[in-house]
């Protein structure tokens, strides 16, 4: 099977992908408004500002950005057992 | 191209499945115990089930010249009963020698509580004491990265544990680097919605290269697709990487980690043989 370039395999999906995101937000625009305090909204709107960023993780970026924080010392916090710190 | 599937779960699956699976040359899976839809009452539940899994299954899967083989435990979203997951891990030993047996998964975290983390470690420690290979799931969505980390401290501080027999499952763009420069296998798995697309398994593979990386379907009894591991040999045909890189992805390196497992007796189709004379 010979490849074709990346932008000939990729340009229509990335088209309908985006297209898809455009009609999403539309549609949440006019059933229900969007609540610019909710914060799936605001996890969206980081999310389509992580797209237009130049690095090469755009993919990661938005993981992180739907992604629950961390915490370092959550062994602690939950008294684990055989856990010196 | 042949092909093994390393996690899946055919006990959800029809018969009409492992017939699919075979007319799309794949040659063997791997099944770890997860949790039925609903909970289980008893340690008798999860010995009927460890029973389905290394005794009926084979059997289906052997129908269609595929190879089955197990994990076995107590999946974390039942974790929170602690009292019977250690009912249950006392008796997994039962079941760890029949054939087929690869170790202990897939454990975890699923809401990432202290009571799956306890349950997690006394998974580890049956492993030590077993000498058995791991198989880890990584939680969903929004818990992924936290539980991941999480699940990475409880392994990376616990000095029993052999980073290249233990494979993390279902990471993602975000989860995938630090299982991999842990030294751990690291497993993507291919779902409509949640978790990886073939196309997103692919840039993976481009971007880390295809050491300690293993692609599944996880197919079970939710949207899920059990034949997602050829979608990914297309993607990857499509975007003209050589059958060598796409075959280690989805043969060889199977074969490499389940090898460490005194229960993997692996009988390679005679096409295979003929291949590595």
């Amino acid at each position: 099977m010979k490849p074709s370039p990346p932008l000939e395999q990729e340009f229509l999906k990335l088209r309908a992908k985006l297209l898809e995101i455009g009609a999403s937000l539309d549609r949440l625009d006019r059933i229900s408004g969007t609540d610019s305090l909710e914060p799936r909204v605001t996890q969206i709107r980081c999310a389509i500002e992580a797209l237009l960023e130049s690095h090469g993780n755009r993919a990661e970026a938005i993981q992180l950005i739907f992604s629950r924080p961390f915490e370092e010392d959550w062994r602690k916090k939950f008294r684990m057992p055989n856990f010196e710190c | 191209m042949n092909y093994i599937d390393p996690h899946i779960h055919m006990v959800s699956r029809t018969t009409d499945d492992y017939e699919t699976l075979a007319k799309m040359s794949c040659v063997a899976v791997s099944e770890p115990a997860f949790w039925a839809g609903y909970d289980r009452g008893s340690v008798d539940g999860f010995r009927d089930y460890f029973e389905q899994l290394t005794a009926f299954e084979p059997k289906r899967a052997a129908s269609y010249g595929m190879q089955h083989f197990s994990w076995l435990c107590v999946n974390a979203k039942e974790a929170e009963n602690v009292a019977l997951a250690r009912e249950v891990i006392a008796m997994i030993p039962e079941f760890l020698d029949r054939p087929g047996v690869l170790g202990i998964g897939e454990i975890g975290l699923n809401k990432n509580t202290r009571n799956e983390a306890i349950v997690f470690q006394e998974h580890v420690d049956l492993a030590a004491m077993t000498n058995e290979q791991l198989l880890i799931h990584t939680p969903h969505l929004e818990d992924k990265y936290q539980g991941t980390r999480m699940i990475l401290d409880m392994l990376c501080d616990d000095s029993r544990v052999l980073r290249e027999r233990v494979l993390i499952d279902h990471v993602e763009e975000h989860t995938v680097r630090p299982v991999l420069e842990a030294g751990f296998w690291a497993g993507m798995t291919l779902y409509p919605v949640s978790k990886c697309t073939p196309e997103r398994a692919a840039n993976i593979v481009e971007i880390y290269g295809p050491e300690r990386l293993l692609v599944n379907s996880a197919g079970d009894w939710g949207p899920s697709k059990p034949t997602a591991v050829p979608d990914f040999i297309l993607e990857m045909r499509r975007r003209g990487h050589p059958e060598c890189l796409i075959r280690r992805i989805v043969y060889e390196n199977p074969l490499a980690f389940f090898g460490q497992s005194r229960g993997f007796v692996f009988q390679p189709p005679e096409a295979e043989q003929h291949l590595s004379t």
